[in-house]
């Protein structure tokens, strides 16, 4: 048993962190979130450069051909800079669906351009609230190789080249189609986004040419396998997040004196942050599980990714919480940093669907594990 | 990354199971495991314990990691998971020298005197003699550097006088470890003394004590001008505290990976059996969101210890981390003992075991549970290592630091 990553791995990680340390750091994300700009593009151009976008895809493909360990460690870096970039849509989910899905025509047609950075992806699957634990939901339509229907919220949908839309065929059946947002019959809406770091959209597919991605009928299923691979890699990003939350509001409380003593020195603080380390570290432990599950394939990755989600989506709303109470009344005002992590908390943990969605689909996953 | 045997540890595994399978009765996966907290032990218990751990001992199989010199094996800390992990699957005696293999050998070995090593050290391993703890007193329990228990130099021996509680085992141990306070006019730190005391001395009382759980796993423990020769002293006089931060250090080692996990497969099942809103209550939406959290939480701090152990075999020390584990641990275990008696309904009353789901395990399991959130390290000591071994945060304001001790308040105990 070794559940620590390799020091070759570690080192992606201190480049990566070094890298973002200089080129992101809060004021980036804040200016993103104080304009009308959907994501820093200088910022995505240097993620392109670094390597990163195709971390985990081959070299055939215009990857850098590192791997799933790799580029965990990297979204953990994203997540502490809260970088405000569409990685997350483009890597976590639009390039996991071609590498999972795609022909091989299909991969070599777009994964170079994922690569390069030269084209966003995304993936398309939400219709209003979505219950997500079922196709029910989905009533965009993928006919004779034309998609009509609505898709809202989209991440990252005005920015984005390429979508991977979850759709039903004339049958009924669920199917994923690969659609070229540029195309005729496109319309796209900004929407005002609870973290305006990363930016939604609204879709409107009007007999859009698409092409399929996947075996016919077998969407909902291959959509739930990006999924897991996704929650793995965001789980991450989100607990960089949340330790960097919580480094800070250290400092904060070290700094701010009460009662001529620091505000970090009261014990009912020190304990409260004491609660958030200790959910960070659960939150961690389960991601490195999920992380060798999906590095190795492992038969139990649908488990575990659906603890390390709902880990990681527990650590970081906790940590974004008390780090707002711990600031105490500055930690309300704009100026500070604070509510960057709390609206990016709450994104992150609705992105893949919510911690309570994930906790159901974490029990039929385990009773269908027992009955096995 | 890999949460997989290597090759060398599935070796291993291979081989304890192998010795296992010929020695000892497989345990019935499908049957539940009673707890032992706080159990009191009787005499044929006790003796099938020796009788266990001397043939462990016999095999190679007795305190692995200790060294060949005392008939351990120099195992890695990682190889006595294993073994841990793969005995725990057969139907063994309880673990009475849990604290003497797990805390006090290794505070002989760091501090003892040559001569001391040879005497204890070996028949410690082979459970021929079984050792307690003696630290706590009623004064002293968090603050145990407050504690008031005397020794006092008398000729070449010393005389003990004062009250130990919370003592687990010293109604059949041979051997204790207690730290004294020799020096009242230095500072708490100080004036402590380490020492190894023959349990059967006379002037020792052991009088147990009745826990919520009738159960009377431990004990106070009485000192009347007990005589203790200077050649049972552990270390320097006064340097006792630096002895005694050793016993406490190796508590963190003590690593349990695995547990909580095997609770909640017992409470998977529970839910199966029970019923809620008409139908069995593993269908109900509101218990699958608390299984899914506590099985969340479980296979977090499992996970956890895996990494603390990783780090481990790659020779670091432990360090204040490991706290994380009973921080969380012990809520988490009461948490889930309580929503599982609330699952069973009316029958959560009953402590019967013929009469209730999984023969009240959870009942007892909730009985216990407050005992293991103040034992070794109450939730509240715990969240302040780590927020200050951890996070660095700043200390607690001590007022009695400097203080000589005799001149330090003791609110409502008398001196």
């Amino acid at each position: 048993m070794n559940f620590e990553f390799s020091e070759d791995q570690k080192l992606v990680q201190k480049t990566a962190r070094d890298y973002l340390a200089e080129h992101s750091g809060l004021e980036v994300c804040r200016a993103v979130l104080e304009s009308s700009k959907p994501y820093d593009s200088g910022l995505w151009k240097g993620a392109a450069e670094m390597g990163w976008l195709g971390a985990a895809v081959p070299e055939q493909y215009g990857g850098a051909g590192l791997g799933y360990l790799e580029l965990v460690l990297i979204a953990e870096e994203v997540g502490r800079a809260l970088a405000p970039i569409p990685f997350s849509s483009s890597v976590y989910l639009a390039t996991e669906a071609l590498l999972l899905a795609g022909s091989e025509l299909q991969r070599k047609k777009y994964l170079p351009r994922l690569c390069s950075g030269e084209l966003i992806g995304t993936f398309a699957f939400a219709e209003g609230a979505s219950d997500l634990l079922d196709p029910e939901f989905v009533s965009t339509r993928f006919d004779a190789g034309r998609l009509s229907g609505e898709k809202v919220p989209v991440p990252d949908g005005d920015s984005a080249g390429l979508a991977v839309v979850l759709a039903k065929d004339a049958k009924g059946a669920p199917c994923l189609a690969l659609a070229d947002l540029g195309a005729s019959g496109v319309t796209r809406t900004s929407l005002e986004s609870f973290d305006p770091s990363r930016s939604q959209a609204r879709l409107r597919f009007e007999g859009v040419t698409a092409e399929l991605l996947g075996d016919a009928g077998k969407g909902f299923q291959i959509f739930e396998r990006v999924l897991d691979r996704a929650a793995v890699m965001m789980a991450f990003e989100q607990l960089g997040a949340a330790q960097r939350a919580l480094e800070i509001t250290r400092e904060f409380t070290m700094g701010r004196y009460a009662f001529g003593r620091p505000v970090a020195s009261f014990q009912a603080l020190k304990h409260r942050m004491a609660d958030v380390y200790c959910a960070l570290e659960l939150g961690r432990s389960n991601a490195y599980y999920g992380a060798w599950a999906l590095s190795s394939s492992a038969e139990d990755l649908p488990v575990a990714a659906a603890g390390a989600r709902i880990a990681a989506c527990d650590a970081f709303s906790l940590s974004a919480e008390e780090m707002i109470q711990l600031h105490g009344g500055v930690g309300f005002t704009w100026e500070y940093d604070c509510h960057l992590f709390y609206r990016r908390a709450k994104l992150l943990g609705l992105a893949l669907g919510s911690a309570a969605e994930w906790r159901e689909k974490l029990i039929r996953r385990l009773e269908s594990r027992d009955a096995a | 990354m890999d949460f997989n045997d290597t090759p060398e540890e599935a070796a291993f595994r291979a081989r304890a199971r192998g010795w296992l399978e010929k020695n000892a009765e497989p345990l019935d996966p499908s049957k539940v495991a009673p707890s032992e907290m706080g159990e009191r032990e009787d005499e044929a218990t006790i003796k099938s314990c020796k009788a266990w751990q001397a043939k462990k001992a016999d095999a190679g199989w007795a305190c692995i990691t200790w060294p060949k010199e005392y008939g351990g094996q120099d195992a890695t800390p990682m190889q006595r998971v294993i073994f841990n992990q793969e005995e725990a699957k057969f139907r063994v005696p309880p673990n009475i020298y849990a604290i003497g293999h797990g805390m006090l050998g290794p505070t002989i070995m760091a501090h003892g005197s040559p001569e001391q090593k040879k005497k204890y050290v070996r028949s410690m391993l082979r459970g021929e003699e079984v050792w307690c703890q003696l630290f706590s007193e009623p004064a002293a329990g968090s603050d145990l550097a407050g504690l008031r228990t005397t020794a006092t130099k008398d000729g070449t021996d010393w005389l003990l006088n004062g009250q130990k509680i919370w003592s687990t085992g010293a109604h059949f141990c041979d051997w204790g470890m207690i730290v004294t306070r020799t020096d009242s006019n230095a500072a708490k730190h100080a004036g402590l003394t380490y020492f190894i005391v023959d349990m059967r001395s006379p002037g020792i009382e052991v009088r147990p004590i009745k826990q919520i759980n009738g159960s009377s796993g431990f004990n106070e423990v009485f000192f009347t001008n007990v005589r203790v020769p200077d050649s049972n002293r552990l270390g320097a006089v006064g340097d006792g505290w630096r002895v005694a931060l050793t016993t406490l250090m190796n508590e963190r080692v003590a690593i349990g990976a695995g547990t909580g996990s095997g609770r909640f497969k017992d409470l998977l099942r529970l839910a199966r059996q029970t019923r809620r809103n008409g139908r069995p209550a593993i269908e109900d939406s509101a218990v699958r969101q608390k299984l899914a959290d506590f099985y969340v939480r479980s296979k977090g701090l499992q996970y956890t210890s895996y990494r603390t152990l990783s780090a481990l075999s790659r020779g670091q020390t432990p360090g204040p981390e490991g706290s994380i584990g009973k921080a969380v641990g012990a809520p988490l275990g009461q948490q889930m003992a309580a929503f599982a008696v609330e699952l069973q309904g009316a029958l959560g009353a009953l402590a019967d075991k013929a009469s209730t789901p999984q023969e009240a395990l959870w009942q007892d399991a909730y009985l216990g549970a407050p005992g293991l959130r103040i034992a070794g390290g109450t939730d509240e000591i715990l969240k302040n290592i780590i927020a200050e071994r951890v996070l660095r945060l700043p200390p607690e304001i001590r007022v009695d630091k400097e203080k000589p001790f005799r001149d330090i308040p003791t609110g409502n105990i008398t001196k």
